[in-house]
């Protein structure tokens, strides 16, 4: 019987208090690894003041909480959060170890990683478990992480795994990993950890912080409809705006629009922005990248309005409409008023 | 005073402007198709840095890992005002993950030595993962920075700079010798005639060396004499192997790369089962009329 095997861990993101959506989707995803592999599924949440999320962690699916609170941890910086868990790693030498590919989880994996000698996979957007049969260096692993995620802008889907010392380390895409229903009766071991923080972890120091919540919930949203750079004008983007209100959705919109600053970054879909799965998404004008399709591919239903018959955006929908969006929008409007 | 910046750039398949010829019949990319380009937010860092020498007076040092064409992009940084380019290139690279890229990569810090900032893109178009910088930094045990929109203060004991964060901004100071990671918030400045007259005839080692043999000429004291020459004007760009930056061979490449490639999909474009909608009146309505009925709608 090979060595027991290191269980799966996640790193918990918050801010202020508030667990970030994605480390709750990890949370659910890791615990399906865990049960695949027998092991314990476990959080890792740095931060000051947090012991009001440490129930939520257990609700989720986590067996274990280490909780690490100190003020140096508030607000986020990347080298005291490496400290801590490089000493928890070397500690407990967890097989797996899931990060969210947010902007605070792409900047500390790598720190981690690089220090621990660890592999790591940039955004994936599916993990399995299987075995990896090396035939180049003739080499079984059995029961590995398979890392998947789009590489080469989205143009092919690359499986990876890591083949050196354990934890097998990952940062996992917002929105990817399905979300369970919590269970308000779990509970879990809550194991504290005291931060072992020194001067030269605190050198870069935050002079000034300026932060607001999205104004927007794209990720939430049941009906989405989005505007690309075929919409043509600032002012034409209102009728993106229209069409949204009238059927009760959020509007969306391509990094193309986005950078002709008709709309704001916080509606951006797609590999620079959210990824959203919603009911119905209705792309208005946008001809496809493969960088937006990554962001909203998986919607149940999608809706593709564009003049541009060999617009890649057709590859995706369910719905291909070929014609002028400033006559079909308005269709569309007063179709849905009409019967609803 | 006067400072040193590095600035790490990469050569990369231009994956953001896919047309149509470099797409196979099978609605597959075709890689060799795609043109080599400067990774558009190391062309960030760039400028950031030539803003610094502009602002603080600095000396510019562009590196990068590739092969013997990554040269270009050395040409291209040199155009815009850099003052100093590393190639560092050996087959021993070939295969490289982000960690042994990282790890390459310090050992060419380490040879060049004395430096005050290290820029990095914050992420490359082929890859798309951001890891090199903050691993870099690791490897050279300096603080980091990612996501740095402008630097507001250089002196010679700290940076203060601007960073994007997930809703907002922070403002950061950090002691030197730092390494920042740029994102696409400057617009670079274009190449500048005088400087490309100049430099077009800048040449790694081995370009001239492969110049000499297509022109059938051999003479190897020839050579030295003409390498010394451009090195005296500026235009040699040095080229570096991994013994030249003494890399343990175990740690870059392929062996110094803990992830491997299990498969390979290729995303294929096809013509989905979509349903056509007549963009008519009637269309539409029996489009909204489909949607409300199965509860997508309403």
């Amino acid at each position: 019987m090979s060595e027991k095997i290191g269980n799966v861990w996640i790193f918990v993101e918050q801010e202020g208090g508030k667990i970030a959506d994605v480390s709750l989707e990890l949370v659910c995803k890791g615990r399906e690894l865990a049960n695949r592999l027998g092991v314990k599924t476990e959080a890792l949440l740095l931060g000051d003041k947090l012991a009001d999320c440490v129930d939520t962690l257990y609700h989720y699916g986590c067996d274990t909480v280490f909780l690490a609170e100190d003020k140096r941890l508030e607000p986020f910086t990347v080298l005291p959060y490496a400290k801590v868990i490089i000493g928890l790693i070397k500690e407990h030498k967890p097989n797996i170890l899931l990060f969210g590919a947010t902007m605070k989880g792409r900047e500390l994996a790598p720190r981690v990683a690089s220090e621990k000698l660890a592999g790591l996979t940039a955004d994936c957007t599916d993990l399995q478990i299987d075995d990896f049969d090396d035939k180049v260096n003739k080499q079984f692993y059995k029961n590995k992480l398979m890392q998947i995620r789009p590489a080469f802008g989205g143009n092919i889907i690359a499986t990876i795994v890591n083949t050196w010392d354990d934890p097998q380390m990952v940062t996992v895409r917002e929105g990817v990993m399905k979300l369970d229903k919590p269970d308000t009766a779990r509970k879990g071991k809550l194991v504290k950890v005291a931060p072992n923080i020194t001067d030269v972890e605190t050198l870069v120091k935050v002079i000034e912080r300026v932060r607001q919540e999205k104004a927007v919930n794209l990720k939430g949203a049941q009906v989405i409809v989005a505007g690309g750079y075929g919409v043509g004008s600032k002012s034409n983007f209102k009728l993106i705006c229209d069409l949204a209100e009238a059927l009760g959705g959020e509007v969306a919109a391509s990094r193309a629009a986005v950078d002709a600053g008709w709309i704001d970054h916080d509606h951006q879909v797609g590999q620079t922005g959210v990824t959203v799965r919603p009911k119905l998404y209705i792309a208005c004008g946008i001809s496809g990248s493969v960088q937006h399709r990554a962001g909203m591919d998986e919607s149940k239903k999608i809706i593709a309005i564009n003049s541009d018959p060999g617009a890649p955006i057709f590859s995706v929908a369910h719905y291909s409409i070929v014609g002028n969006l400033n006559d079909i929008v308005p269709k569309m409007i007063k179709a849905f008023k009409a019967k609803a | 005073m006067s400072y040193t910046v590095l600035v790490f750039v990469k050569q990369v398949p231009d994956t953001q402007n896919i047309t149509g010829d470099a797409m196979k019949p099978d609605g597959t990319v075709n890689r060799s198709a795609l043109p080599a380009i400067f990774n558009p937010e190391d062309l960030n860092a760039l400028e950031l840095a030539l803003q610094l020498k502009d602002r603080y007076g600095a000396k510019v040092i562009v590196g990068t890992m590739g092969p013997p064409a990554a040269a270009e992009a050395l040409r291209a940084a040199l155009y815009r005002g850099a003052d100093e380019c590393v190639l560092l290139t050996d087959r021993a690279f070939a295969g490289a993950d982000t960690l042994a890229t990282s790890y390459a990569l310090s050992c060419c810090a380490n040879k060049i030595g004395k430096y005050d900032l290290i820029l990095c893109g914050r992420q490359a178009i082929d890859g798309d993962t951001a890891q090199v910088g903050p691993q870099l930094a690791e490897k050279l045990s300096l603080p980091q920075i990612c996501y740095i929109e402008d630097v507001i203060e250089l002196n010679k004991n700290k940076v203060v700079a601007k960073r994007a964060i997930e809703g907002g901004y922070e403002i950061l100071e950090s002691p030197l010798p730092a390494l920042l990671t740029v994102i696409d918030s400057n617009e670079p400045r274009p190449m500048a005639a005088r400087k490309v007259m100049k430099f077009k005839r800048a040449r790694t080692s081995s370009e001239l060396a492969k110049e000499h043999a297509n022109a059938n000429y051999t003479d190897a004291e020839a050579l030295a004499e003409e390498e010394e020459a451009l090195k005296q004007k500026g235009l040699l760009i040095h080229e570096w192997s991994a013994d030249d930056v003494k890399a343990d061979k175990s740690r870059v490449g392929l062996s110094g790369s803990p992830t491997k490639v299990k498969a390979i999909m290729n995303v294929v474009l096809t013509a989905g089962a979509a349903k056509v909608v007549e963009p008519s009146e009637q269309g539409i309505v029996n489009l909204i009329h489909e949607l409300i009925a199965d509860h997508t709608l309403g």
